[in-house]
């Protein structure tokens, strides 16, 4: 179905579900109970991991399957957030204009770096890839500023001439004239269940991506892609040409990355520079390693462990740890407290550091290949525990 | 005029002179042997055939086109291919993918954006690929891990696929090398096989003179990167000079 198997369409089902019931499945703990900071922030944190769910799975077409490691993707991000905020400004509120020149912005902006930075391979492709985002980067609070109003960022403002829908009240951008923060309440008990249109609005878009991705995966390009990261040279005396095959995958990535750069502003619309910084690139690299690079889910779950753990060790200051170790005497809590608060709040990045540091020395396939062992182990138990079962028959 | 002519070819890597004034006609539907002690130079001018490497001088034509200044792909298109001395196969895929690309870059040419389509659809594709496993003897490796296969398996794969896309010249470096007598013998078989069937013109370079006189119709005999003689195999064994460069030193005939 779909051009897919029975495996994959199960799995598309799977992941289309877990997309529509997510403010089910993501908000477990009422909003009474204290454990409610657990919850999957709704909607604004669950939107950022579809969308980088949507930048992850993009790279991942890139790095996970060829092999080449880019380390400017966030350039494209930001290019998608810039010709989203424009198309809202020149031409209507409405997303999809918007969503449309993200795409092809980026698209054309990644064969423009993809051309020239393929010409190397390995770490002098890295390099290339960094140091053209880093000029993109500088460029838009230097030279770029009338297209991207520098520091201040670019914004949607009442004086914009929005061509197509001058005359409507809208001011936030809207799906055919439903606005993308509308929320509808449903309260069970002690639930209150919120289905916000802008969450729903990136989960659709993340299905699709997550499809295409899905057929790529299974495609004739797809398994060319692989033969890139195994061995050029046999592709090469294959008769097939490695580098437009390589440019085809950075320009697909490039645009999956444009596209969730114009969900970013969809959701909230506003662009900056800082979207394009060089650590915003180096965090898509560790989503995609930390959940798996080169399998389907994996770049996915790590864009998702990471966006949630971040929401969670943030919220978590020196006055949350107070409360926590509040049991412990004075001259013992201080010290206490001060510990842990290195890894929380402003420290965050550093338990990303270790967390980060933990997967790749134990598990250099991501969490993914965390969940296969476990899969594993489970089976073989099972197995083991049949043999003994039919061994001791015949004892009997 | 032979299917490939290779005229007065010198190659130099720094002060050494690996191929020099090397003359080689192979005329078309015949196996040549190219002989000759390690270092003569014999997978340097392989590597000059299939734009590797570009000769200091002469030129090489492969059906009257020369191939020099012509990219591997390109030249691979035009009907030649290559079996690597250390198997050249695609570690990280399936033994069937690795099959399956050749049959893929035969039917598409060097590039195709076939992302929507779907590589288990493809029977026809994939028939061609089992019925060539199933020739090397590997259809029940056909989802083992390429680089987990030991090295004999990896040059039947390499073989595998090179001869899957029906080639008109088969360049082949020591394609025995590494494998275990039952393997060289299956080989030499299906070479044979290939040969009569499909009107394959080979190549091939070779320690094992087992191997060389069960297939070869003209040898080339190389040493120091000069050709010494190119004769039958049976005047090339009694050859003295050929003796004294090689047989006599290396291999018992
Ligand atoms: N790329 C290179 N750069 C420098 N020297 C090279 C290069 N390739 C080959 N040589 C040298 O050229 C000479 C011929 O090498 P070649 O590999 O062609 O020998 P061969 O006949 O294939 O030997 P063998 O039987 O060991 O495979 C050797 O001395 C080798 O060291
Ligand atoms: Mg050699």
């Amino acid at each position: 179905m779909l051009g897919l198997n029975k495996r994959d369409f199960l799995l598309l089902l799977v992941v289309s579900a877990m997309a529509a019931l997510t403010p089910f499945l993501f908000q477990p703990f009422a909003e009474t109970s204290p454990l409610a900071q657990f919850n999957g922030g709704y909607p604004d944190l669950m939107a950022k991991v579809a969308i980088f769910g949507i930048f992850a799975m993009g790279f991942n077409i890139l790095f996970g399957l060829t092999g080449y490691l880019s380390f400017g993707h966030a350039a494209f991000l930001g290019v998608g957030s810039y010709a989203a905020v424009w198309m809202f400004k020149l031409l209507s509120l409405n997303i999809f204009p918007a969503l449309i020149l993200a795409i092809l912005v980026s698209g054309l902006f990644s064969v423009v770096i993809g051309y020239i930075s393929l010409r190397r391979t390995g770490i002098y492709f890295s390099i290339l890839t960094l140091a053209m985002a880093e000029m993109s980067y500088r460029l838009a609070y230097s030279v770029l500023t009338p297209l991207t109003n520098g520091e201040t960022g670019l914004q949607v403002r009442p004086t914009d001439p929005r061509i197509l829908d001058r005359n409507s009240s809208a001011n936030y951008p809207n799906l055919f004239g439903l606005e993308l923060s509308d929320s509808y309440q449903l309260s069970l008990g002690n639930h209150v269940f919120t289905f916000n249109v802008g969450f729903y609005v990136c989960a659709v878009f993340f299905v699709i991506a997550f499809y295409l991705s899905l057929r790529i995966f299974r495609s004739p390009f797809g398994m060319m892609l692989r033969a890139i990261k195994s061995n050029q040279t046999r592709m090469n005396y294959t008769g097939l040409n490695p580098r437009p095959y390589a440019l085809a995958a950075f320009v697909i990535s490039g645009m999956y990355a444009g596209l969730a750069g114009g969900l970013l502003a969809v959701m909230d619309p506003l662009a900056g520079a800082e979207r394009m910084v060089w650590t915003a690139s180096g965090e898509v690299v560790i989503m995609t390693i930390l959940g798996g690079a080169g399998t389907l889910l994996g770049p996915v779950l790590g864009a998702g462990v990471i966006k949630y753990l971040e929401n969670i060790f943030s919220k978590i200051n020196e006055n949350v740890l107070e409360g926590w170790f509040h049991f412990l005497p004075e001259v013992v809590r201080e010290p206490v407290v001060w510990f842990f608060a290195r890894f929380t709040g402003e420290g965050w990045a550093l338990t990303l550091g270790l967390l980060f540091m933990l997967v790749v020395i134990f598990l250099p396939g991501g969490l993914m290949q965390g969940g296969q062992k476990l899969v594993g182990l489970f089976r073989r138990k099972k197995k083991s525990g049949d043999d003994a079962t039919t061994h001791s028959t015949p004892a009997e | 005029m032979g299917i490939l002519e290779v005229k007065d070819v010198n190659k130099r890597f720094g002060g050494l002179q690996a191929l020099k004034d090397v003359n080689l006609s192979v005329r078309e539907n015949t196996v040549h042997a190219i002989i000759g002690p390690n270092g003569a130079g014999k997978s340097t001018l392989l590597n000059c055939l299939v734009g590797k490497l570009i000769p200091d001088t002469g030129s090489v034509l492969f059906e009257g086109q020369s191939v020099l200044g012509r990219k591997p792909h390109e030249i691979n298109q035009m009907g030649i291919s290559r079996v690597f001395q250390t198997p050249e196969i695609f570690g990280d895929l399936s033994v069937l993918e690795n099959v399956l690309i050749p049959v893929f870059a035969r039917r598409d040419g060097a590039f195709r954006l076939h992302a929507f389509e779907t590589v288990a659809n493809e029977s026809e594709l994939i028939e061609q690929a089992d019925a060539i496993l199933t020739d090397v003897n590997m259809i029940d490796k056909r989802h083992a891990h390429a680089a987990s296969l030991s090295r004999g398996d990896k040059r039947r794969l390499e073989m595998a696929m090179c001869l899957v896309q029906n080639p008109k010249l088969l360049l082949l470096d020591e394609p025995t090398a590494g494998m275990a007598r039952a393997n060289t013998n299956a080989t030499i078989d299906l070479l044979k096989e290939v040969h009569e069937q499909r009107d394959i013109t080979m190549v091939i370079i070779e320690h094992d003179m087992h191997v060389v006189f069960s297939l070869a119709q003209r040898i080339t005999v190389l040493a120091q990167g000069t050709p010494l003689v190119e004769d039958t195999p049976e005047n090339i064994k009694g050859h003295p000079k050929v003796k004294e460069a090689y047989l006599g030193e290396t291999q018992q005939v």
